[in-house]
């Protein structure tokens, strides 16, 4: 039995609505003086990062702490994977220390799925190549459900490199699942026809305005450039096509937020003005990040 | 000892037979096909309510020696082979070393000769080292017994090295059998590009990068006049341009493998490598289209591509793992599901795919009753029900997406040049 947490596309409503809910109870936790708790007192988790990242693996580092778990981080660099072992040899010797979880990131799409048929221990997948990213897909709705009462109806834009993005397929099953209009948009070479089959409730253009053109929410992605296998498209003319001024905020809702995964690229796919933005919410995003892992952790291990 | 199959239903499409009838083997070959046949001192196979045709051939299958004894061996994908009902396989060149000279060959033949319970014919390299520019020593494995030349597992990608190529393969009377694959526009790529490879983030293999890569070779077939004949073809595109050559006359064929017309990219389990192969599982349209080029005569061999890979390299991240599936040991099963049971083609035309089909791409003399032809035969049965077990595969590798599959009809008993090198536990 493995009960992790490998994508949203497998996960229901139900589940989703209550990691959701129970990450709304970890938020004022955030800024309490005394941030513990110490509902995974005894849990010993273990994350794994075979890709660099810094939000993702601290954000997870912390959210085990301020639920009382031990937590211990190993990069790829320093470690077994720099001596040639396999993927599943690795993994099966860190089960072998019996932690209560493994959290994964991985730059091959499936690592997570491929190892969760093999071992005991719960995975909790922190991004998969170019797959998903569960976790940052509910803190988006989180962040989006503080400021709007429900994610049905939403016109959500999400702008950038879609192709490689494992946050923009995460949004979609998540965001499709609650009944929101998804728009995808990117250059061409970047937006693969068969995204529209993604879920339901997805539209595709290439056109920057139409995306943003009434939107309750702008997702920008970070243009990936580690993620280009070849040359889709002149980055040097991506800012002047899809990179998000504000000019282009008179054309969604007058409420409407700014969203982005980080680490932000000041003028690549956002100007510097947009970031500083008053309805840019990138920082709750981060915060939120916290809260949606101690609910995630807790469900997964408690 | 000379062996009489009594009593099967024996169908040898190269003489349009049909009936119930005795095959008759005696020094190795086939000595005559008739009701009521005896010899002294023969041994008598009983097989009644089963098929009795010439030995099927595989024409595509990869035996990893020499270089990659832990995946196979010529000896244990031979064994793979006889519990398949194949009786000859043509295997192709990328070994370590690959192919590429009569001393390559010679060994293979030998070690064949030594080690092989089925007939082996190795397939030599087009190009030194299968690297796509300089011509291998074509002529001097063909003496040494080639019956082929193919890069299989890479194309040429230098459309002036598969014109000179075919010059020689035709002054060799030779065929030339390509793996059609352009490889920029599928570099990288792990899975058929659709539906599926957008959902699960992996890199696709786009239809048109075989189609491409068909397109040009057709092109420089009419320019060349060279046997040229397209190996695993899997897409609906590829097929229609194989048909039309076919219809203005050219000497193009084609085979195409039963994952190809049993499987779809909406069959696989998600990052399992069993399911990992080039060509890629495509999508429904395109296994239709196989079928339909199958039932039509288009596709004129079923090969298997059988290509094993031990379990440690198969259980990896999926994009590392390396392409390819065995499939020896279950080609007549699915065939007999996917293809006789479900109507779409009879049991004539099936045989007709693993004898005579091959046979007249590699010109082996073989797939045949005729009286006097090397005594191959299968034998096999319709509708017994069996469970495919690939832990107890002959093979040395495991990578079978059809574990655990029950097969409705498979082989029983094989015969090679007049002796049973596999027989079905009862």
């Amino acid at each position: 039995m493995n009960a992790g947490l490998l994508g949203i596309e497998e996960l229901d409503r139900p589940a989703i609505e209550e990691i959701l809910a129970r990450a709304k109870d970890f938020q004022p936790i955030q800024s309490q003086s005394l941030k513990k708790l110490d509902t995974l007192r005894g849990k010993m988790i273990v994350n794994l990062f075979y890709e660099a990242s810094t939000r993702t693996r601290t954000s997870f580092e912390i959210a085990a702490k301020r639920l009382g778990a031990d937590a211990i981080s190993i990069t790829a660099s320093g470690s077994s994977v720099s001596k040639g072992e396999s993927l599943v040899d690795t993994l099966n010797t860190l089960a072998a220390m019996r932690p209560d979880a493994i959290v994964m990131r991985h730059a091959a799409s499936g690592a997570p799925h491929f190892l969760a048929r093999h071992l005991p221990t719960p995975i909790i997948n922190a991004g998969d190549g170019t797959h998903e990213h569960p976790t940052q897909a509910l803190l988006d709705a989180r962040t989006i459900l503080d400021h709007r009462t429900a994610l049905e109806g939403l016109r959500v834009a999400i702008i950038g490199d879609i192709a490689h993005s494992r946050v923009a397929r995460s949004n979609v099953h998540l965001l499709s699942k609650f009944g929101a209009e998804i728009v995808l948009c990117g250059p061409a070479s970047l937006l693969p026809q068969e995204l529209a089959q993604l879920a339901p409730g997805v539209l595709l253009t290439t056109d920057i305005r139409e995306a943003i053109r009434q939107a309750d929410v702008i997702m920008m992605l970070r243009v990936q450039l580690e993620r280009q296998h070849e040359a889709s498209f002149p980055a040097s003319e991506y800012f002047r096509f899809y990179g998000l001024r504000l000019e282009h905020l008179d054309l969604a809702k007058p409420d409407a937020i700014v969203m982005h995964p980080g680490p932000i690229n000041r003028g690549r796919e956002l100007s510097s003005e947009v970031a500083d933005f008053q309805r840019s919410v990138i920082l709750n995003q981060v915060e939120n990040g916290i809260a949606v892992r101690m609910a995630v952790l807790e469900k997964v291990i408690g | 000892m000379p062996i009489v199959i009594k009593n099967g239903r024996v169908i040898d499409p190269s003489s349009q037979t049909d009936r119930v009838a005795d095959v008759l083997i005696v020094d190795g070959r086939i000595a005559g096909v008739a009701p009521n046949l005896s010899s002294p001192r023969a041994e008598i196979f009983d097989a009644t309510g089963m098929i009795v045709a010439p030995g099927f051939i595989d024409m595509h299958v990869h035996l990893r020696e020499p270089g990659f004894e832990h995946a196979e061996t010529i000896e244990s994908g031979s064994r793979a082979a006889a519990a398949g009902g194949f009786t000859s396989v043509c295997c192709m060149p990328n070994t370590k070393p690959v192919n590429d000279s009569a001393t390559v060959t010679s060994y293979i033949v030998e070690r064949a000769r030594s080690k092989s319970v089925v007939n082996v014919f190795p397939i030599g390299a087009i190009t030194k080292g299968s690297g796509g520019e300089e011509l291998a020593a074509i002529g001097a494995m063909k003496a040494a017994g080639a019956v082929a030349i193919s890069d299989d597992g890479l194309p040429v990608m230098n459309a002036r090295v598969m014109r000179r190529a075919m010059e020689f393969a035709r002054s060799y009377d030779l065929p030339i059998i390509q793996h059609c694959e352009d490889l920029n526009l599928s570099a990288g790529g792990d899975m058929h590009e659709g539906v599926k490879s957008v959902r699960w983030g992996l890199r696709g293999i786009p239809a048109a990068s075989e189609d491409v890569m068909v397109a040009r070779d057709l092109v420089l077939t009419q320019l060349t006049g060279a046997r040229y004949h397209v190996a695993h073809i899997s897409t609906r595109n590829a097929i229609g341009m194989v048909e039309y050559s076919r219809r203005h006359g050219l000497p193009v064929t084609c085979e195409t493998t039963p994952h190809h017309f049993a499987l779809t990219d909406e069959d696989m389990e998600p990052y399992n490598s069993n399911y990992k192969m080039r060509p890629p599982l495509r999508s429904c349209s395109h296994k239709d289209a196989v079928v339909d080029g199958l039932v039509d005569g288009t596709i004129s061999a079923i090969a298997t591509d059988h290509a094993p890979h031990p379990g440690s390299e198969k259980m990896q991240e999926f994009e590392r793992c390396p392409f390819g599936i065995i499939g020896l040991e279950t080609a007549i099963s699915l065939a007999l599901e996917e293809l006789v049971h479900t109507s779409k083609i009879t049991l004539n035309k099936m045989v007709e795919l693993f004898t005579t089909g091959p046979d007249s791409v590699m010109r082996l003399g073989r797939g045949t009753l005729a009286p006097g032809a090397p005594g191959d035969v299968t034998i096999f049965h319709e509708e017994h029900s069996w469970t495919y077990d690939v832990n107890q595969s002959q093979s040395r590798s495991r990578n079978s997406p059809f574990h655990g599959r029950t097969f409705r009809g498979g082989q029983v008993a094989t015969i090679v040049n007049g002796e049973f090198v596999w027989r079905k536990d009862k």
